[in-house]
């Protein structure tokens, strides 16, 4: 890997830590908070592709995993790898990598609906398919509660996903980091 | 912004473990839990483990209780969920496991130095040499995520400003698309400059098929 | 001992740690970034001590620079540093040539101040006691000592520009190319800079739009539109580019 895709991927990792910060919004009945890090999740897979996507957040889990408080609400460390909410974190790297593939199959005539399509389903189908399940496994609770449970980040998830639409279009229009091979950006 | 690690610097016995071993522990933790679904070995195992917070760890009650704080909603929902579909015992059980992990997680990450996590995790991912990965990038790409972190923040609080100064009040979002482009655009920079310092100096393992 | 499976751009080059600081040259060079062509043509030998290259934005000055190191490699031509080919010693050119860039915010790449000067002596296998030794040496020499443990991103600019060339310099190169190493600076830390290239007694190449730095220079081209317009020493070369501009 060339040390511009490793910057790329810290640099990602990093978006999603900031991210982070953003106060969580706390809905009183589910205990997950709902927070702007899904949209890093979508970010980097729209900007960086499949495979410098989905790496950036595994290394963005490997920072949380060596105890440093980037995850919001300051958390970090390995107990939230043991949570009960664990199967969504083990979920980001997988989102952000089809968020990704969809991108670049998508790349040529990406435009806000073909992009809100692959934020979609990376960054809310993926994400729900992984973390509700875990949590039912997890906490010995019937699949049906844990999906009911979740129906209340849906309409936030929605709109993280329109954002993320319109900066991966954004984004293309200045800055093609996924077309990259071919012709460099300029830099100064 | 200022990143401080979770880890807390006591001269507790668990603090001078090699943390692989905390984690070779934690992990077997988490199976013999789930593999033997008996009340009474979650119960021991929970003792265990803040016995170990407290004497092994040197932590405080009050930090231990805040370890158990961000689920602590969760472990009554559990409880109460299970109270009126199953039983009592499932419950407990589901409840005393979470908590134990949790919490014996916290331990090993405020025992554990963050440079001995890092080798731990380069060491688990040597094998990957085999597919022609270096795992000695890793911790420069932790290094660099580290680094760009408050430099991410601080950028986005100039466009902030750069765009207020000109009056415009738009919705936060739109902030995105100037600051990823930027950082990018540093981001690509700094790996010139890291490459001038000879960050490409190694050349990568030769992946296993392309061995003679 | 050549590993058998290094590609030929790896190569090092027999002796290059103990090859003679002779001169860059450049041989017919053009550089394209896709179909658009920045510079063209461009031959030079610079043997002098230390040069400036001036120009307006966009001219190519960046390019030339980077062409040095084999940031870029040249799409026709050959730049040759001390007689290594960038093209074919690529690890070794760059082990000769340091480089600092304008912006220093992408040029520190680890949370605090020691590791991030201590970085390129990793990379270069330097042992931990030398490594130790000669980045408490170079931090003193360029007063950042005190800040050692130190977060990279509270320090002033212009000290964070003194802590990458700290960067490059503790990996003593044999020569050292500068990109705009002052724009973004005040101008106490301009001459803070402009004192520290002074004092280098290696081989310097500075761009610049900071004409003031090219004092006591030995030579200044000027580039414009991918080609090297004047070349001579800074009096008249820099006199000339002012009336030109004017
Ligand atoms: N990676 C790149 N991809 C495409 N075009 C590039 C790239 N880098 C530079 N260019 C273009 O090449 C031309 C010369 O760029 P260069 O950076 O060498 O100029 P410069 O003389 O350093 O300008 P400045 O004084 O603004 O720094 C510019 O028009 C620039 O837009
Ligand atoms: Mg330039």
């Amino acid at each position: 890997m060339k040390t511009r895709d490793l910057a790329y991927i810290a640099l990602f990792a990093a978006v999603v830590a900031v991210l982070g910060v953003l106060p969580p919004i706390t809905v009183a009945v589910v205990p997950v908070p709902i927070t702007a890090q899904t949209l890093g999740v979508m970010l980097a897979g729209s900007v960086l592709g499949a495979r410098r996507g989905g790496l950036a957040l595994l290394l963005f889990l490997a920072v949380v995993a060596i105890g440093m408080p980037v995850l919001s609400g300051g958390r970090g460390g390995l107990s939230v790898f043991t949570g009960p909410a664990a199967g969504y974190l083990y979920s980001w790297p997988i989102g952000a990598f089809v968020v990704g593939l969809l991108t670049q199959l998508f790349w040529r005539r990406l435009n806000l609906g073909w992009a809100f399509l692959a934020n979609v389903v990376g960054g809310i189908l993926v994400i729900y398919a992984i973390g509700i399940p875990f949590t039912s496994l997890y906490a010995d609770v019937p699949l049906w509660a844990s999906f009911t449970g979740s129906f209340v980040f849906l309409p936030g998830d929605g709109v993280k996903a329109l954002i993320a639409a319109l900066v991966a279009v954004g984004v293309r229009r200045a800055y093609p980091v996924i077309e990259l091979p071919a012709r460099q950006p300029a830099h100064r | 912004m200022t990143l401080l690690a979770l880890y807390s610097p006591r001269p507790g016995a668990l603090h001078r473990t090699p943390a692989g071993w905390k984690l070779a522990a934690l992990a077997g933790l988490s199976v013999l839990l789930f593999a033997v679904p008996e009340l009474p070995v979650a119960a021991t195992a929970l003792a265990v483990v803040v016995l170990l917070a407290l004497a092994g760890a040197r932590l405080t009650a009050r930090q231990v209780l805040a370890q158990v704080r961000p689920v602590w909603l969760w472990l009554a929902g559990l409880l109460a969920f299970h109270l009126v579909v199953t039983d009592l015992a499932t419950g407990a059980l589901a409840v005393l496991r979470l908590a134990t992990l949790v919490l014996a997680a916290a331990v090993v990450t405020a025992t554990s130095r963050v440079a001995e996590l890092v080798a731990v995790i380069e060491w688990l991912l040597a094998p990957l040499r085999l597919v022609g990965v270096r795992p000695g990038r890793i911790g420069l790409a932790i290094a660099m995520t580290l680094r760009f972190i408050p430099l991410v923040a601080e950028r986005a609080g100039r466009i902030r400003e750069a765009q207020a100064a000109r009056g415009a009040t738009r919705p936060l979002f739109l902030l995105l698309v100037p600051l990823l482009v930027q950082v990018l655009q540093l981001a690509h920079t700094t790996a010139e400059a890291l490459d001038a310092r000879g960050a490409d100096d190694e050349a990568p393992p030769r992946p296993f098929w392309r061995r003679s | 001992m050549a590993r058998p499976w290094r590609r030929a751009a790896d190569r090092p080059a027999q002796d290059d740690a103990v090859l003679p600081r002779t001169a860059v040259e450049l041989v017919g060079v053009t550089h394209s970034y896709g179909d658009r062509t920045v510079l063209r043509d461009v031959s030079v030998v610079l043997a002098e001590h230390r040069v400036g290259v001036i120009g307006s934005n966009g001219s190519g000055k960046s390019t030339f620079a980077r062409l040095l190191n084999g940031l870029v490699l040249p799409t026709a031509g050959r730049v040759l540093v001390d007689g290594l080919d960038t093209a074919e010693h690529l690890r070794a050119v760059r082990r000769r040539v340091g480089f600092v860039f304008q912006d220093p915010d992408a040029q520190i790449v680890h949370p605090t101040v020691a590791e991030d000067v201590a970085f390129g002596l990793h990379n270069q296998r330097v042992p931990a006691a030398e490594r130790e030794q000669r980045v408490a040496e170079v931090l003193a020499r360029y007063g950042l000592a005190g800040h050692a443990d130190h977060p990279a991103h509270l320090l002033s600019g212009g000290q964070k520009q003194l802590l990458a060339i700290a960067g490059v310099l503790v990996m003593r190169p044999a020569r050292v190319v500068f990109d705009e190493p002052t724009t973004l600076l005040d101008l106490a830390n301009r001459r803070r800079v402009a004192r520290v290239v002074e004092e280098l007694e290696q081989d310097v190449l500075v761009v610049t739009h900071d004409l003031d730095l090219l004092a006591g220079f030995d030579r200044v081209l000027v580039v414009e539109d991918g080609r090297v317009v004047a070349d001579g020493a800074p009096g008249e070369t820099v006199g000339w580019y002012v009336a030109r501009m004017s």
